[in-house]
């Protein structure tokens, strides 16, 4: 097992928000984000947590250039993705983000390998797929479709998806949401791997209180603002946890 | 046999390095080849109408431009009873034209050993030992006829084959009154008689007329006309003004006995061969834009069912970083495949149809090469109207996956409202179950996609209505033409006007029951500007066997003092009842009067002008005089009365009711049933595609409720009724929208339909109303079958543990 080291201190930083927010127009105005400010660096381990509705999904899908904020700014890299035009978006994603969700979001017609072939094929420099799966244990379930699969496995094969291209940036929203406990660790171990290995700028979302601790940095949201932020002296494995 | 298809696809997938967006999409089609095949099929069918149809027309007009060319098809023909040869000079120095050949042609009555009844033959002269200058003769078989060997004839290629004569066969003729015998030489076809209908006939019947080219001498002699001529043809050069052709003919014939120079437009076989193009080309226009349509309309629903079923997959690829366009084409390479598949299936389709439609106009219309070619124009119009189709069909579709936003279409999509409308407030009184309040409220909850559905299937409703009507108004004609207006056994013609007095020599006649007479005349009708050529009949009052009908079908006698025109007649001299018409008579001593129209007459075939026999016998100057005589006889009598017909001199045709229906009745089931067959196959095509793909997609979309009513305890067969409840709804809802659009497409159709020849009237019978209702229901039954089959197969824990 890799040792867990803590976080750089010297940190370079990959996002950086200000006062982000997000509304959604209709009868009754929804709030989704009332200014939120954050940083994350490069390398880390943030686990996002809340309740449902706190406006966490809001914040992934705008760090993951899903959508735009209503106000506010955000950089990624010193860019300012917040006046990028769709395509520039588009390629934003395809070059640096990796999406986890909770519901896996496997294309049913196409096998384990071919789901992860559909992003490496448009990756600037990928691993193979083959690398990919066998990264997450998959290596042997290769050929199987989505509804061959357990849960557990599907969401590997969907965190295989999200790493084969080697992005700067995973974003997993719920990964272990539709999961029992003890798949879900493996899960988590998986996205453990894949940021310890590959250096990849982690965000993780749960409601899940147990999994902060595998994190470096804790934000709690509530109300579409974030209320805390804590640091963890020393990280968890993921095999270290139990809900 | 799946599986390994399914294998070889993997294989080659694996081979060809498919991106593994494409293995989607080659999957997408595999899972929805019922529907694909669906749409391919509606595609095929409008594809192959047109290259079946189109084809066969180019087909038809490049043998028919051919076999004008190549044997000198005449510009002109004029009729004379006698005109000297040294006329020639004279005629060749008309302005405008090129060639002149004077010939003889006459009728003769034929025996033939194979045969009771009389057959016709049309005698024309060609040079012994030559080719004529104009209308020349292909010959299949044999030679041409030599100098000085009289009996010698060259026969047409369809009355040698009806009657399997060969050469060196003999046929008996009553030529001018006198038995002859002729020697078969030849074996020949001509531009002159690609169509051959004997005069005053309805369809072809090549049994009973055919062809027969004699030297010219030995033909003058048969007819007593040494060193004269009674028929006229010419070739025009190129920007000569026909009308002023035929007005100087006319003028130098006119002594001689002429009845007037017409162009090609009036040559029978010419008029009906351009007619029947005008109107494959008029079916070709119609019937395909229609399938195409509904095949577009198809792809719509069904694309469009995708992208919304595919919302979080889009959403998915965009946020890995897919541009729009790639998701675009995506969607566009899926239609592509669909109507691909279509397009190639409808070539195939249209090369066979083409073949078959071109195999069988051959039958009546004979060319020495009749071949359908493989016309590459007509593919790619064919592949532009498809495409044309398919973007109309898709790009809604296309645009809608486009234009979905990742954040929004990975966000499960908002439940649908159901409401309560005062409707359904109403309705939810009545007592009925759950599942059937399910049904209405679907039905009711998207009222655009239920209105489609229901157009969709009452639009194959209506095309099936539409092309039984043309056997309703088929079997009208037949039953108001042969049944009640021409009830004769047979008629009598005469090579010139008789006295009246023949009639009686005919009631003598064996098995001869009653006669009626006619005194017919060809005339040129003058109203205004207006001009047309047709016979003037001379009819008797209180006619028993032939009868002129009116639109009532209420028989009329001749109008004493006037003239009645058929209604077409009438509309090409843009007369109406109480105007003038001038009739110029074109025969004998060509008198000209001025007479009232005093009625017109609705007919629906043999248009033509109608007065009293007497009034005709006055104008003429002449006695009591026939030139044709209608008979009724006794059947048993018909050997014997045949023989003496044979016989008797001056007889230049015996016409058979019964012959000329049957003729018309195999045309009909040759040509216009296999035509509606096909249309009738294509439109339950669409009927099954429209009921098969609404009812899929309602099945993908209520997969989990049906499943978990399944979970709560409800049978297969309860949870297949709420499904196919929708669709036997929708079905129902459509059968009267779609009787209605089907009478609509009729009538609009049935001015479509009409030709010169031909008016078809506007009828639908009762029973096609319930045919048709029948093959939509047995239609959207097979597909209700389909779809329970996968209602069956529901995996109740699958459906249950994806996400909505």
């Amino acid at each position: 097992m890799t040792p867990v080291l803590a976080s750089a201190t010297h940190q370079t930083e990959t996002f950086r928000a200000l006062g982000l927010t997000k509304t959604y127009d209709g009868e009754t105005p929804v709030y989704a984000l009332r200014g939120v400010d954050l940083e994350m660096f490069e390398g880390e381990l943030v686990v996002l947590l809340g309740p449902s509705g706190s406006g966490k999904s809001t914040l992934l899908n705008i760090l993951g250039g899903l959508d735009q904020p209503t106000s506010g700014k955000f950089y990624f890299r010193g860019r300012e993705v917040t006046t990028f035009s769709q395509h520039e978006l588009t390629m934003y994603r395809r070059d640096n983000v990796g999406f986890v969700f909770q519901f896996y979001n496997l294309i049913p017609s196409l096998t384990a390998r071919e789901n992860v072939a559909l992003v490496t094929e448009i990756a600037k420099a990928p691993m193979t797929p083959d690398e990919a799966l066998t990264m997450v244990g998959l290596g042997h379930r290769l050929d199987h479709f989505p509804a061959q699969l357990s849960g557990g496995e599907q969401q590997r094969v969907a965190i295989a998806r999200a790493i084969a291209k080697k992005p700067s940036v995973l974003l997993c929203d719920e990964p272990t949401g539709a999961l029992d406990s003890k798949t879900g660790i493996v899960v988590l171990q998986a996205i453990v791997r894949a940021n310890q290995e590959l250096g990849t700028t982690t965000a993780v979302i749960t409601h899940n209180a147990v999994m902060a601790s595998m994190a470096d940095r804790v934000m709690r949201f509530a109300d579409g603002q974030i209320v805390s932020i804590e640091r963890n002296r020393t990280k968890l494995k993921p095999e270290e946890l139990s809900w | 046999m799946v599986k390994a298809l399914q294998y070889a696809l993997q294989r080659w997938s694996l081979r060809l390095r498919i991106s593994a967006l494409d293995k989607k999409l080659l999957r997408d089609v595999w899972r929805l080849k019922g529907q694909t095949l669906a749409i391919a099929a509606v595609v095929a069918a409008g594809v192959a109408l047109l290259v079946g149809t189109y084809g066969c027309l180019a087909a038809l007009q490049l043998s028919k431009d051919a076999f004008y060319e190549r044997y000198r098809f005449a510009d002109v023909w004029a009729t004379v009873k006698r005109a000297p040869n040294s006329m020639l000079p004279k005629l060749l120095e008309i302005p405008g034209i090129a060639t002149v050949e004077t010939r003889i042609v006459a009728s003769a009555t034929l025996d033939l050993d194979t045969m009771t009844d009389p057959a016709r033959g049309l005698l024309i002269s060609i040079p012994e030992g030559g080719h004529p200058q104009l209308n020349d003769i292909d010959l299949r078989a044999g030679r041409l006829v030599s100098t000085g060997r009289p009996s010698e004839v060259i026969i047409s290629d369809a009355f040698a084959k009806a009657n399997k004569l060969k050469l060196g066969d003999t046929v008996s003729a009553n030529i001018h009154g006198n038995k002859r015998k002729l020697d078969i030489v030849g074996i020949a076809l001509t531009p002159e008689y690609i169509y051959a209908l004997a005069p005053g006939q309805l369809m072809p019947d090549d049994k009973r007329f055919g062809i027969f080219w004699m030297g010219r001498k030995a033909l003058a002699a048969a007819n007593d006309l040494d060193e004269s001529f009674n028929n006229v043809t010419a070739s025009l050069l190129h920007g000569a003004v026909e009308a002023d052709v035929l007005q100087r003919l006319d003028i130098l014939l006119r002594p001689y006995g002429g009845v007037g120079a017409y162009g090609r437009k009036d040559q029978i076989s010419d008029f009906f061969l351009t007619n029947e193009l005008a109107q494959l080309a008029a079916s070709g226009a119609v019937a395909p834009p229609i399938f195409l349509g509904v095949a577009a309309f198809l792809l719509n629903i069904v694309i469009s069912r995708l992208v919304a079923t595919e919302r979080e997959q889009i959403g998915l690829l965009k946020a890995f970083g897919y541009t729009d366009w790639d998701v675009g084409l995506q969607y566009t390479k899926l239609i592509a495949i669909v109507v691909g598949i279509g397009l190639l299936l409808g070539f195939a389709g249209g090369l066979w149809f083409g073949r078959g439609m071109t195999t069988m106009y051959g039958e009546y219309y004979k060319f020495p090469l009749l071949q359908y070619r493989v016309n590459p124009g007509v593919f790619a119009a064919a592949s532009f109207v498809t495409l044309i189709a398919a973007i109309i069909g898709g790009i809604g579709a296309v645009r809608s996956a486009i234009q979905l936003s990742p954040a929004v279409a990975m966000a499960p999509p908002v439940p649908t409202t159901f409401q309560r409308s005062r409707f359904s407030v109403w309705f939810e009184d009545l007592r009925i179950s759950q599942p059937t309040r399910m049904i209405f409220r679907h039905v009711t909850r998207w009222p655009m996609r239920t209105a489609m559905t229901v157009i969709g299937i009452a639009f194959s409703l209506a095309l099936l209505i539409a092309s039984f009507f043309f056997m309703d108004s088929v079997g009208k004609v037949i039953q108001v033409y042969f049944f009640q207006a021409e009830r004769q056994t047979l008629t009598v013609s005469f090579v010139e006007p008789r006295g009246a007095g023949i009639q009686e020599d005919i009631l003598r006649m064996p098995g001869v029951l009653a006669v009626q007479p006619v005194r017919s005349v060809s005339a040129r009708l003058h109203h205004g500007p207006y001009t047309k050529r047709t016979g003037v009949n001379g009819l008797i009052m209180n006619a028993d066997i032939n009868r002129l009908l009116n639109a009532e079908e209420k028989p009329l006698n001749p109008p004493e003092g006037g003239v009645a025109l058929s209604d077409q007649i009438a509309k090409d001299l843009n007369a109406k009842v109480g105007d003038i018409i001038t009739i110029e008579v074109l025969q004998e001593r060509r008198p000209v009067i001025d007479v009232p129209v005093t009625q017109i007459v609705k007919q629906y075939m043999g248009f033509s002008a109608y007065m009293h026999i007497d009034e005709i016998n006055r104008i003429m100057n002449e006695g009591p005089t026939v030139t044709a005589i209608h008979v009724l006889a006794d059947a048993r009598y018909t050997d014997e009365l045949y023989h003496k017909l044979k016989n008797t001199p001056m007889v230049a045709g015996v016409a058979q009711t019964e012959v000329a229906l049957k003729s018309f009745q195999n045309t009909m089931d040759q040509t216009m049933y296999v035509m509606i067959g096909f249309y009738v196959a294509f439109s339950s095509l669409i009927a099954f595609g429209v009921a098969y793909n609404s009812a899929r997609i309602a099945l993908s979309e209520r997969a989990r409720a049906l499943a978990s009513l399944r979970v709560l305890g409800f049978t297969r067969e309860e949870v297949a009724y709420i499904l196919l409840g929708e669709l036997g709804l929708q079905t129902i809802i459509a059968l009267p929208v779609g009787c209605l659009f089907g009478v609509a497409l009729a009538f609009a159709m049935s001015p479509m339909l009409k030709t010169d020849m031909y008016d078809f009237p506007f009828v639908i019978n009762d029973p096609t109303y319930g045919i048709a209702v029948s093959v939509v229901c047995v239609a959207a039954l097979i597909c209700a079958w389909l779809v329970r089959q996968r209602v069956y197969k529901l995996d109740l824990i699958a459906v249950l543990k994806t996400r909505e």
